[in-house]
């Protein structure tokens, strides 16, 4: 018969373009980049800080600020930060002080119009090491060094990235990967190729408290620090957080307590209903 | 029924007496409730925050003077 032809031929094409269709939409993921483009993804650490109940380690913070200040600051600004925040966090008022007045910044304009050079004060912002980004470039090859005051925010990965990347550069690249002229290899870095060397080595900066100065014990401190310079809210946002549980469920509880009040004379009634006797009197 | 009609008589009888009740109460229960999660929350993070490392350096900067 044709038509079962017919019939079985619709059916078949039907069963291809279905399984066609599937193919296309749950087939295999089209990846726009390589692996390496996409970089090595980071080891993931236990860090301290960022569960849910701890606050920042304020020693290691100190630590993380002065190798930022000896080390990462050399390139990197951090321009979100003014010494202000700095107070109460990992300085004293008087240390942020006197630090703030190393620097000197412009005055407003005075009498004359003149702008004029004065010693930091606490409300200022840490200077950026390059009075802008084309100075920053021609100093370091055409390769940008980027702000840090968010960086933890900024890259995937966050604070896993950031240690990886410190700390996962090979003593050679591996063979047959090609780097580029002025460029180094790590693997973290998508690419591959970063401008920035290794900068951290064994006892590179001497820490006050005695801490070894290893250098994933730097790095460890660098980035708990640059963490608190992207979240600098943290401490108190997990405090607010645990606050705003606790009274949520106090009052939730209220909640159900008032409920089962309210509904108990509903719950505990007894409705009694006799059924008319039958062969009765009718209604009616 | 004692207990209850002694409260009641006491600090819901007259508005104003509830009224003050119901502000004294809320003004009380916010601060235990915050000093309470203070201490809890500097208990859990104990060494960890700025005021209990503080002493070291503003020590260090009095010798210095």
């Amino acid at each position: 018969m044709w038509s079962n032809a017919i019939a079985g031929s619709t059916a078949t094409l039907a069963a291809i373009g279905t399984a066609y269709w599937c193919y296309l939409t749950f087939g295999p993921k089209a990846y726009a980049m390589t692996p390496a483009e996409e970089g090595l993804h980071p080891t993931q650490y236990p860090w301290e800080h960022v569960k849910l109940h701890k606050t920042f380690d304020h020693q290691a913070l100190r630590r993380g600020f002065q190798v930022y200040r000896e080390v990462c600051a050399a390139c990197h600004s951090l321009n979100r930060i003014p010494y202000r925040t700095l107070v109460g966090t990992v300085l004293t008022v008087d240390e942020a002080k006197e630090l703030a007045e190393e620097n000197e910044y412009d005055t407003d304009p005075n009498d004359e119009g003149e702008i004029e050079k004065r010693p930091g004060k606490l409300s200022d912002y840490i200077p950026a090491p390059y009075k802008n980004d084309e100075a920053a470039r021609a100093a370091n090859q055409g390769a940008l060094p980027p702000d840090l005051s968010l960086m933890v925010k900024a890259r995937h990965g966050g604070c896993n990235y950031i240690f990886s990347l410190l700390t996962g550069y090979p003593e050679e690249p591996p063979a047959g990967a090609v780097v580029q002229e002025g460029l180094n290899f790590n693997p973290y870095f998508p690419g591959t190729g970063i401008a920035m060397a290794r900068v951290l080595y064994d006892g590179l900066v001497e820490y006050e408290d005695g801490t070894p100065a290893t250098s994933s014990q730097m790095a460890k401190d660098v980035v708990e620090f640059l963490n608190w310079s992207a979240e600098p809210e943290a401490d108190e946002r997990k405090k607010m957080g645990w606050k705003v549980l606790a009274a949520t469920l106090a009052l939730w509880g209220i909640s159900v307590w008032v409920k089962r009040y309210k509904w108990s004379p509903v719950k505990t009634r007894k409705l009694v209903y006799n059924p008319p006797v039958s062969g009765g009197r009718k209604f009616g | 029924m004692g207990v209850y009609s002694g409260l009641y008589n006491t600090f819901f009888r007259q508005n104003t007496t509830m009224l003050a009740t119901v502000f004294l109460g809320a003004f009380g229960l916010q601060l235990a409730f915050d000093s309470g999660s203070t201490l809890i929350w500097n208990n859990i993070n104990k060494g960890r925050q700025w005021q209990d490392i503080k002493a070291k350096y503003v020590q260090n900067a009095e010798e210095e003077e």
